[in-house]
């Protein structure tokens, strides 16, 4: 019973157990903890130099919002702000994660705004507005401006083509045969000379290096066919290819935007983590006042202050303070490691419980975290430069295209006796046809159908070809903190504990954000009583009960000394009319690492384990989850070792992993994964980065990925398909515009059909 | 047929209306954000309306 009205009491104060529980999306339970961790927000020189002034005296700012993951999010942030005075615009683009704010300077500055914001959990980023107008979003804007062009020239010219074919087989007379003509050229010419300069631009490009691509034969078509109707117009015959023209455009501009907008959005992704990894440092001033600083600016000597919760901005050495670091991300070691005046310090790592201050010792580029970076960056030059499907294909079918229709033409004229126009007219009728509108739109239909489905998900794909490399993996190379594991350990011993003291434990922990404590309180709910609990860096924490000092910490503080001491992490409790009491914790596997591993495998993929942590730890975790092939101790470079190994043996590896010291090996790999919560150096550079707390997004992506490049077969398949039938009747000149359009629209329908069956299978599968 | 001569003008125009509309909507930034706006329309307004004028212009 007593157990029953402890949970009731814990219902009933939901505030205080925020802390305990883990965050599983953006809203309010990490608001609470963002709020703790996060005590200073973003002052005005963080962003000085984002701020961009506008003409009317308003001025805006963009930001990267860090943790906006779902819809809601939209009304939380959005309503956090709008009520402010002098607020001229916010809006927050969820396809983007960032959030536009304007406002009138005369009535507001932007730091009540952004603290609103940050209040309700979010971490804001300020992002360069130098990087918004980027070549590629204005390239975006052409091509939807050329695309509504050339559909609304395809859908005109096409309703007059369809007046004059039935106008052929019944009674049209030439005069209003010709009329239409001139209607349609008057339309098509200029949609053609408009909607047709993307492919001009880039064919012209190639051919003045000496080259040629897809959009020689593309621009070729378009322009002679339309040259050439335009003087079958002026002799009043019967055929004339206007409608061809545009159509084709339009059909290639689709494929070419749908393409756009998926590495757009990939080039989003990774800007805003670009963004993040800029964050700026506190420093301490001789006169003892603070400023921040960006981490770029830092100097040796400098004298730094981290705050509890804080990343550690630069190594250096602590001057004062004590607590501990979680060095978990740049070596695996999953246990915070007490740190005290004059230890030295990563950069990368994470502050604990008490406030530092340290000296700077290394110039940014000679901290241990540049040197990652550098391994990294010389990784992925050595990366084999992936050329993407539809390129390769292009590369043999363009020089085909061009022969056959040089071939059709010369053929024509020297073996009949018609007039050259008409031999012309039959090639251009042989470059329409093989044009590759069923091909442009293959890969692309498909892609954007699977990166939409991950995203759904919370898979974010960051780069555009990453789908079709990782749909080739046949080895996936695991990480074990933070990516196997959950990186925050977890009680293992609560069964053989008194509930008593485990409820003691886990009301004193509750002030605690060690992650040992919180583990356990996590584990127990405890009784929610008030204690003044004092915590002591490095040594855990203690409380007055009853007259009686209660001590929740380390075996030695807590006055355990029998030589007992094994590699477990633990805590003790002691001070009590008890006998001191022992909690063991572990780090424990994700919930479903050994099902996604037992997956993987059913997929004939095989895994492997590379991690930094102790062997013993490694070799434990890899039998609990039947990996046979693992290596603890592992330095970065030596996870890069293995990964050329496996390349040399001819696999195609996936790394997926989330520490700094996983950040080289994830840009070695062929493929790479990494979770949200990963270092930002990691999730720069790997090439799909998932939500949640579950492992299985891992299985989903890969199996995404491969129905994906089985659809974009598929499609090929298709696209022969109909040029083995097409091309035979276009070369022997039998091709009318009528043929030439159903035949276009046909395939091209088609295609796309194909490629939306992704998502039909998916949702019959995904139930 | 003399019924096109004012057929033509018509299907033209109604076409070049929908090319402008849809050229607006582009200079507007209704195609900024795709994923945004489908969620929206779930979105409870709050209590009274946000300044909706200002939230689509630039």
């Amino acid at each position: 019973m007593a157990e029953i009205s402890a949970d009731l009491t814990s219902a009933a104060k939901p505030a205080a157990e925020d802390r305990a529980t883990p965050p599983l999306c953006c809203p309010a339970g990490m608001a609470v903890e963002l709020a703790q961790i996060d005590d200073s927000g973003l002052r005005a020189s963080d962003f000085a130099e984002q701020l961009r002034q506008h003409e009317d005296g308003s001025e805006s700012l963009t930001l990267v919002v860090q943790n906006l993951h779902c819809p809601s999010c939209i009304r939380s942030i959005e309503s956090a702000v709008e009520k402010k005075a002098g607020l001229l615009k916010a809006r927050v683009n969820l396809s983007t994660r960032r959030l536009a704010l304007r406002w009138d300077p005369k009535q507001t500055t932007a730091e009540p705004l952004l603290a609103a914001v940050e209040a309700r959990g979010y971490r804001l980023v300020p992002l360069d507005p130098d990087q918004l107008e980027s070549a590629e979003a204005a390239e975006g804007r052409e091509l939807l401006r050329a695309m509504a062009v050339a559909g609304f020239a395809a859908s005109n010219v096409m309703l007059l083509s369809v007046a004059v074919w039935s106008g052929l087989a019944a009674d049209m007379g030439p005069a209003t045969r010709t009329l239409m003509h001139w209607v349609s050229a008057m339309i098509a010419l200029p949609a053609v000379a408009y909607a047709g300069r993307p492919f001009f631009r880039s064919a012209l490009t190639v051919l003045r290096s000496g080259h040629t691509n897809m959009d020689v034969p593309i621009s070729l078509a378009v322009i002679l066919a339309a040259g050439m109707s335009l003087s079958e117009t002026l002799r009043g015959s019967e055929h004339v290819f206007f409608d061809a023209s545009v159509m084709l455009l339009f059909f290639l501009l689709i494929g070419r935007f749908l393409d756009l907008r998926l590495r757009g959005r990939a080039r989003s992704a990774a800007e805003n983590l670009t963004a993040l990894k800029a964050t700026a440092a506190t420093v301490v001033a001789a006169d003892g006042s603070l400023r921040s600083l960006p981490i770029n600016r830092l100097k040796p000597g400098m004298t730094v202050a981290v705050a509890a919760g804080e990343r550690i901005p630069m190594d250096g050495e602590v001057l004062s303070g004590r607590s501990e670091v979680d060095a978990s991300l740049l070596t695996g070691e999953s246990l915070p490691q007490p740190v005290h005046e004059g230890a030295a310090v990563y950069a990368g790592t994470v502050n604990g419980g008490g406030a530092l201050r340290i000296a700077v010792t290394a110039l940014p580029d000679e901290s241990l975290l540049a040197e990652i970076v550098r391994l990294m960056e010389s990784a992925e030059q050595s990366r084999d430069r992936y050329v993407r499907l539809a390129d390769r294909v292009a590369r043999l079918y363009a020089p085909v295209v061009h022969l056959l229709a040089a071939a059709t033409f010369g053929g024509w004229l020297a073996l009949s006796s018609q007039p050259w126009q008409d031999s012309l007219m039959i090639a251009i009728a042989v470059l329409i046809i093989t044009c590759p509108c069923a091909l442009g739109l293959a890969v692309p239909a498909v892609q954007v159908a699977a990166v939409g489905r991950l995203m759904k998900q919370g898979i974010l794909v960051k780069s555009a070809d990453a789908l079709e490399r990782l749909a080739q993996v046949d080895t996936v190379v695991f990480d074990k903190t933070g990516t196997l594991t959950r990186g925050c350990p977890s009680l293992q011993n609560a069964g053989s504990v008194d509930p008593a003291l485990l409820a003691l434990a886990a009301d004193i922990a509750r002030y605690s954000r060690h992650p040992l404590a919180r583990a356990l309180s996590r584990a127990a709910s405890g009784t929610n009583r008030h204690l003044s609990v004092q915590e002591h860096a490095g040594d855990g924490l203690s409380t007055e009960i009853d007259g009686r000092t209660i001590r929740l910490g380390r075996r030695g503080w807590c006055g355990v000394d029998d030589g007992s001491a094994d590699a477990a992490m633990e805590l003790w409790l002691s001070g009590g009319d008890f006998a001191p009491q022992r909690f063991t914790f572990n780090d424990a596997p994700r919930a479903d690492a050994a099902e996604v591993i037992a997956a993987l495998r059913a997929r004939g993929i095989a895994v492997e384990l590379l991690s930094g942590d102790r062997s013993g730890v490694v070799g434990q975790l890899a039998e609990d989850l039947g990996i046979e092939i693992w290596r603890g101790d592992c330095r970065p470079a030596d996870k890069i070792a293995r990964l050329e190994d496996l390349k040399a043996e001819g696999r195609r590896t996936a790394m997926i992993g989330d520490g700094l010291n996983d950040a080289p090996a994830l840009a070695t790999a062929f493929a790479s994964l990494s979770p949200a919560e990963a270092a930002d150096v990691s999730q720069i550079a790997a090439d799909i980065v998932f939500q949640g707390e579950r492992l299985s997004p891992v299985v989903e992506a890969i199996g995404t990925a491969r129905r994906a490049r089985g659809l974009v077969f598929q499609n090929f398949g298709l696209a022969m398909l109909y040029n083995l039938i097409a091309v035979p009747i276009a070369v022997a000149g039998f091709v009318t515009p009528l043929i030439a359009a159903a035949a276009m629209s046909g395939s091209s329908i088609i295609v796309t059909a194909n490629a939306m069956r992704l998502n039909l299978k998916s949702r019959n599968e995904g139930a | 047929m003399s019924a096109l001569v004012y057929l033509i003008p018509a299907a033209l125009f109604l076409g070049l209306v929908g090319l402008v509309a849809f050229l607006w909507a582009l200079r507007s930034g209704q195609f900024e954000d795709l994923d945004g706006a489908a969620h929206r329309i779930l979105l409870d307004e709050e209590e009274e309306e946000p300044r909706k004028g200002q939230q689509n212009k630039e």
